[in-house]
């Protein structure tokens, strides 16, 4: 490749790169007007509705602040679900990932006695490896005996929830002395600090964040995250390459599932102060959503969570003010997926369109065509 | 003879490429005509366009000198032109004559006429010697019929002009033979064909004319009883290419790599190696001819570690790589040339950067800690591509983007630069044009003149051939015979590669070992 060429090939790169942003935003747009015809069908007042969405997503300090708090968890469940996605695997098993990191946060944050800067980052590590331990069982199997990820974190899921239930019930080992089926409250070592007052927005956001900066550097620049990739696309070309596509999938389902638990973990430690069963409105599951949606890119993955979590905070709002029903939200959600998943198809038309930009001017077609080979 | 089809000044554009321009073609009738090119030469697009599936830009067509124009496929066939694809477009879970009649059944009232579908399909079968079994599934029945299915199904529509793409490159050599057969009983009913390939010796054997593409426009038309091989490659590739590659005298040094007793079972777990021992030199090239599926496949991936073998050694010098893992194995080493670069030797969907590095990622200079120096990695990219002469607008394109010929580059500059003491290489040249058949022979060589050890796998006897310096053939998961370069015959190989007794080849001995040098293990003379 000489000089002359290189200025050439970085811009179309960098033009290229605007494709997943557009994407992105047409997938939004396309869905709120979808979300639109859905209400107007229903006899309901679209505009008016939006509006309240998004006033009480935005309109108020302590809106803004929830939506915070709902985009926290999200950031983690999103990169958790996206992680695996990178070495093919399909977690969808964080729900259950985020119960037992819960548990173990709050257990070690209301039974172990210590100072903030161990108790804390104690706390959020074992929600991480019990969350991480409960991943790499499904990667495990999936590696060592063929069976499909889907099914059994699925299945996990179920006992997840089970052993939640029995932790917290009158006799449980971890109930409390309130009449809540609730573990007790965690130490002040063990919390999270509220980082604006006036709302329940905790330091969790800024863990949240620096994951997600370390998750794109781990995918994306470390050793091993490369490997994981090589088997996400091709487990073949990567054995054939001298990498263990076996070792990659149990690493990869534990790392996700570790994300999972740190979801669960903040989520008490930053928020409920507790445990209590029904904690995570299906953060978990929507981690799916905003993986898709977020492109299974990191940045992408957080701009999602936030849009997921403002519709989460701004649904509550509009439930109240409104009278919408908040399921509204949900028809609002699933028809975002959908349309973040068929927009797929717009992403040749785009790049084809760049190119063709691109070819205008300044290439010499008979140039590009060598390229071609 | 009159013109059957006369294509004018066709000109096809595509976003980046001008793949046509100002094509003109005669076709006579009744004559097989080759259209002759490397890779992306335009040979596929001008005939997708004389077969409806694309319309021109510039330029007309006449049929029997009459002007048309095809707006689909249909219409093309309507016209009496049928194309058969590269990649067959067939249900695999249907019949034969299913097949066969999809999209123009026979109809009795509302119901299938199968009896008359099923008569058809057996008169136009046995007219031009088209065996096929009616009733078999298609995705149950080989390949080279599978081929004769969407021949007949061209046929059963009324053409008289078929299109063949390529139709070699899915071929066993057995196969090849057999579609001759069938191409010559179809010229004898007036049947014209239009034969695309890239192979020179496709085009010497079987047809009447051709025409030579390069770069989207015509170099010439020619009868090729006038022309030879080397004329034909100077003008697809526009420059004197070597198609034998000439090889130096070189002497065999200490024995590489030594493969002992070697059992394995393939993937359906029947024995696909019974009792395989070779062994390859320093400096030497051993070549392995045989049919696909007689093992070559199994004996490549036990020796690089891909698949688990029953018993037997296999020894890197004095190291026993037997129990390796296939990273231990290279490092040792071991440098493997796949012969399914699609799967195994590149991820599609990485960037070249990422391709260069596989197998590179936990050493120096590329490992830094746990992290990868992506700024080494793309210096080393854009190296290779410089050394290999990759055809890429840069090292951030996915692999997926690159033709054949430079996907096969990137995996040869990969590993040539992992400088192996010993390379397997197998089928390195499938599917590649003249020029990067070349480029890759010459690499090849070269190892060997740097005393590298080189096991070569290849269906291509020719290749074979020109390259190596023992012959083996593989024949049922066994070596079946051995011959120093010189002493073999496509004859003698073509025997053995179908099973002949080795006594009927003209040779006389079975011993599983077949070493070279001292001990005589050069079983023919």
């Amino acid at each position: 490749m000489d000089k002359s060429k290189r200025p050439l090939e970085e811009r179309r790169f960098s033009l290229l790169s605007l494709v997943s942003p557009i994407q992105f935003m047409l997938g939004i747009i396309v869905a709120f007007i979808a979300g639109a015809l859905f209400l107007w069908a229903f006899q309901e007042d679209a505009i008016r509705a939006y509006s309240v969405l998004f006033k009480g997503a935005f309109g108020s300090k302590r809106y803004f602040g929830e939506t915070l708090v709902s985009t926290t968890p999200l950031i983690f469940t999103g990169l958790s679900v996206a992680l695996g996605f990178h070495c093919g695997l399909f977690n969808m098993g964080v729900e259950g990932q985020l119960e037992f990191g819960a548990m173990v946060a709050a257990y070690i944050g209301y039974a172990w006695n210590m100072p903030k800067v161990i108790h804390l980052p104690l706390a959020l590590l074992g929600g991480a490896v019990v969350g991480g331990i409960w991943g790499a069982v499904p990667g495990y199997l999936k590696a060592y005996h063929k069976i499909h990820e889907v099914i059994t974190t699925i299945m996990l899921n179920y006992i997840a929830y089970a052993v939640a239930d029995y932790m917290i019930a009158v006799g449980g080992p971890m109930k409390g002395n309130s009449d809540l089926p609730a573990s007790p409250k965690i130490m002040a070592t063990a919390r999270l600090d509220r980082i604006w007052p006036g709302t329940r927005l905790s330091a969790g956001i800024i863990v949240a964040l620096l994951m997600a900066v370390l998750v794109w550097f781990f995918i994306f620049r470390t050793r091993i995250g490369y490997k994981m990739r090589a088997v996400g696309f091709s487990a073949d070309a990567a054995e054939y390459a001298g990498i263990n596509p076996k070792t990659m999938t149990v690493w990869a389902m534990a790392l996700s599932g570790a994300l999972g638990g740190m979801a669960g973990a903040v989520e008490v430690l930053g928020v409920h102060y507790r445990f209590f069963a029904a904690f995570s409105p299906g953060y978990g599951w929507d981690g799916i959503a905003v993986a898709l949606l977020g492109l299974l890119h990191p940045v992408g993955v957080v701009a999602a969570a936030f849009l997921l979590g403002m519709l989460r905070s701004g649904s509550i709002t509009m439930q109240a003010i409104a009278g919408i029903s908040k399921e509204v939200i949900s028809i609002l959600t699933a028809l975002i997926i959908f349309f973040s998943a068929t927009n797929q198809t717009l992403k040749p038309m785009l790049e084809g369109a760049i190119r063709k930009h691109n070819l205008r001017g300044d290439e010499d077609p008979a140039q590009e065509k060598k390229h071609e080979g | 003879m009159t013109t059957a089809i006369e294509m004018r000044n066709i000109v096809k554009r595509f976003p980046r490429v001008l793949a046509n321009d100002h094509v003109s073609l005669t076709v006579e009738e009744g004559e097989i005509h080759s259209l002759l090119g490397e890779n992306g030469a335009g040979k596929t697009t001008l005939m997708n366009i004389l077969s409806g599936l694309a319309a021109p830009d510039e330029g007309e067509i006449l049929l029997h000198g009459t002007p048309v124009h095809f707006r689909s496929c249909l219409d093309a066939i309507k016209h009496g032109i049928g194309m058969v694809h590269q990649h067959f477009m067939l249900v695999p879970v249907f019949t034969v004559t299913e097949n066969i009649i999809l999209g123009n059944e026979p109809k009795r009232g509302f119901w299938l006429n199968m009896k008359q579908a099923r008569a058809k399909v057996a008169e136009l079968s046995e007219r031009y010697g088209l065996k096929v079994d009616p009733d078999a599934l298609v995705r149950d029945i080989p390949v080279g019929m599978q081929q004769r299915v969407e021949i007949l199904k061209a046929l059963s529509r009324g053409v008289r002009i078929i299109i063949l793409d390529e139709p070699t490159a899915v071929l066993t050599p057995q196969e090849v033979r057999e579609l001759y057969v069938v191409m010559r009983a179809l010229r004898e009913a007036g049947h014209t064909i239009i034969f695309i390939t890239h192979k020179l010796q496709e085009v010497e054997e079987i047809t009447d004319r051709v025409t030579v593409l390069r770069d989207g426009r015509v170099m010439g038309t020619a009868e090729t009883q006038d022309v030879d091989e080397a004329g034909l490659a100077r003008m697809m590739v526009g420059r004197d290419v070597v198609l034998h590659v000439k090889k130096e005298k070189h002497s065999a040094g200490e024995v590489r790599l030594q493969v002992e007793h070697l059992f394995a079972k393939d993937a359906r777990g029947l024995p696909a190696l019974k009792d395989v021992s070779l062994e390859v030199r320093a400096g030497e090239i051993v070549g392995i001819a045989g049919v696909a599926g007689n093992g070559q496949n199994e004996l490549v991936e036990v020796i690089t570690g891909l698949r688990n073998k029953e018993s037997g050694k296999i020894l890197l010098g004095d190291l026993d790589i037997s129990e390796m893992t296939p990273r231990e194995r290279m490092y040792a080493g071991l440098g493997h040339i796949p012969q399914d670069r699609q799967r195994r030797g590149l991820v599609m969907n990485f960037s070249l950067i990422d391709n260069f590095l596989m197998g590179f990622e936990d050493s120096p200079p590329f490992a830094k800690g746990p992290m990868l120096d992506y700024a080494e990695a793309k210096r080393f990219s854009r190296e290779s591509i410089q050394m290999f002469d990759v055809r890429t607008p840069g090292p951030h394109v996915l692999a997926r983007t690159l033709s054949g010929g430079n996907q096969q580059k990137v995996i040869i500059a990969r590993e040539f630069r992992r400088d192996p003491a010993i390379l397997i290489a197998a089928q390195p040249t499938r599917g590649l044009d003249v020029a990067a058949i070349e480029f890759v022979h010459e690499g090849l060589i070269k190892l060997r003149a740097q005393d590298k050890a080189i096991l070569l796998i290849s269906m291509e006897l020719t290749e074979i051939l020109d390259l190596s310096d023992r012959i083996l053939v593989m024949y049922e998961g066994k070596i079946v015979g051995s011959f120093k370069a010189g002493q073999a015959t496509p004859e003698m190989l073509g025997l053995l590669m179908a099973g002949s007794n080795i006594d009927q080849a003209g040779g006389q001995e079975n011993t599983p070992t077949y070493r070279n040098g001292e001990e005589g293990g050069v079983d023919h003379g």
